[in-house]
């Protein structure tokens, strides 16, 4: 991707260009074919049984489903590109999960934000425009196999348009609220919003 | 708040190469003189923008190993030898070279001494240079505060850092102690297997004393550390990750 600047890394030629579809990786990324982890603390290891999931915050009503309830909500195949902060990209994974839409479906809230909370204490926030209309998920399979802990499971947020930090790993719930309330990352450097195509990265991008 | 002064876009600013340090026959060390370089605290890392002659550029990010000191930044690099960035500036770079720097970027792997102690790292390879930056950033300010290092590299020629950390060892408060994985010199008579709870009951400190910890290195590196830290006892909260898989660099 060729861009504004005139610097030039003397003996630097690259290596990789060509090899993916550049309309499908944002500026600044490089594909890879693993799955890097990345996770500030020790990976939560939550039963089964000890699972549920919450929607929470301002609406007429909290909701809740156990993970027998949870598992027999219609599911999608959901195909996408990820875009992690730290620079890889990974094309065409395969994810199975809930809709956002069919979890929020029926509950009134005027909240404009969505906070998500996990197991481990991690946050993120986003716009609530942003998990609606079939832009996120909560995924629970990975490739036709359950999601690995240290990749998310029992269950994960899957929000494909931005950096990959906007879907917390280990989700436990959605607390829709009125108010911004930047989360784990949003305070520690990261941009507020993150879309990988304007590369909002950091504070300030 | 010291991350105030971020909220200004973090620039893009051409970095020189002052010395290039061989560490291990794997990982060299970069030293940069980048003028008007803000400062930054250990843990933090820092974007590289290399751009060819024909525009495309390459961007990774990689941890200091520095304390604060001015202008100078060192990073130090492992050799990935698929990698598109790594064999440029472990192999390429010469001193007077230019490359591109944005940061410091992060603000939760952090340590400073205000965050205070006991402190414990626990390094797997190239997991070192944050927890590197940790440990002078200590030592650079003569503080007393109780940090133990719990370094696991595949051999005695593998260790990074190695004469430095012999040198510091004997600084009172500062315990190293090395477990190596694949080979061992003769006579070597510290840990030979990767690190495991008990390696890590034997190093400390306990998790009664509150440590805090810091776990850089492998994915499955920091997975195994973290979990058998939190086995021991140690609260979640206070064990700090960080985790890079080896990938395209």
């Amino acid at each position: 991707m060729a861009r504004e600047s005139s610097f030039v890394s003397r003996g630097f030629h690259g290596r990789r260009r060509g090899e993916a579809d550049p309309g499908r990786v944002p500026p600044g990324q490089y594909v890879t074919p693993d799955f890097p982890v990345l996770s500030a603390g020790p990976t939560p290891h939550r039963s089964l049984e000890l699972w549920n999931l919450s929607i929470i915050g301002e609406v007429d009503e909290t909701r809740g489903w156990t993970w027998e309830e949870f598992s027999a909500l219609p599911t999608e195949e959901i195909p996408v590109d990820l875009h992690c902060v730290t620079k890889w990209s990974k094309l065409d994974t395969v994810w199975r999960g809930v809709s956002v839409d069919t979890l929020l479906d029926g509950i009134e809230t005027a909240a404009e934000y969505v906070i998500q909370y996990a197991d481990g204490g991690y946050t993120t926030n986003l716009p609530l425009e942003d998990v609606t209309g079939g832009k996120a998920w909560i995924v629970y399979e990975y490739d036709g196999e359950p999601l690995a802990p240290e990749h998310g499971g029992p269950a994960r947020m899957l929000v494909p348009h931005l950096y990959f930090w906007k879907s917390a790993k280990w989700l436990r719930g959605l607390r829709l609220q009125s108010e911004d309330d930047p989360g784990f990352w949003e305070v520690n450097g990261y941009h507020n919003y993150g879309d990988p195509w304007q590369e909002q990265r950091y504070w300030g991008d | 708040m010291a991350g105030a002064a971020l909220l200004g876009r973090l620039t893009w600013q051409p970095a020189e190469v002052a010395d290039v340090v061989t560490e291990t026959p794997r990982t060299k060390t970069l030293v940069f003189e980048v003028p008007g370089w803000p400062g930054h605290r250990a843990g933090q890392h820092v974007d590289v923008r290399l751009t060819a002659e024909d525009g495309y550029q390459a961007e990774r990010s990689y941890s200091i190993a520095s304390a604060p000191d001015g202008s100078r930044v060192e990073l130090t690099v492992e050799r990935l030898d698929d990698g598109e960035v790594s064999p440029y500036l472990t192999d390429e770079l010469r001193p007077g070279d230019r490359i591109e720097l944005r940061g410091p970027i992060g603000g939760y792997f952090v340590w400073e001494l205000s965050v205070g102690g006991p402190v414990l790292l626990v390094a797997g390879g190239s997991g070192i240079v944050p927890l590197m930056a940790m440990i002078r950033t200590r030592v650079a300010a003569g503080s007393g505060t109780e940090m133990r290092l719990l370094f696991s590299s595949r051999s005695w020629d593998d260790v990074i850092y190695r004469d430095e950390l012999e040198r510091l060892a004997g600084d009172a408060g500062l315990v190293v102690t090395h477990t190596l994985t694949r080979s061992q010199p003769p006579g070597w008579t510290g840990y030979a297997r990767r690190v495991d709870a008990e390696i890590l009951r034997e190093v400390g400190p306990r998790a009664g004393e509150r440590p805090h910890v810091y776990v850089c290195g492998p994915t499955p590196f920091v997975e195994a550390v973290a979990e058998a830290l939190v086995q021991l006892g140690h609260e979640p909260r206070m064990i700090k990750t960080e985790r890079f898989g080896a990938t395209g660099g």
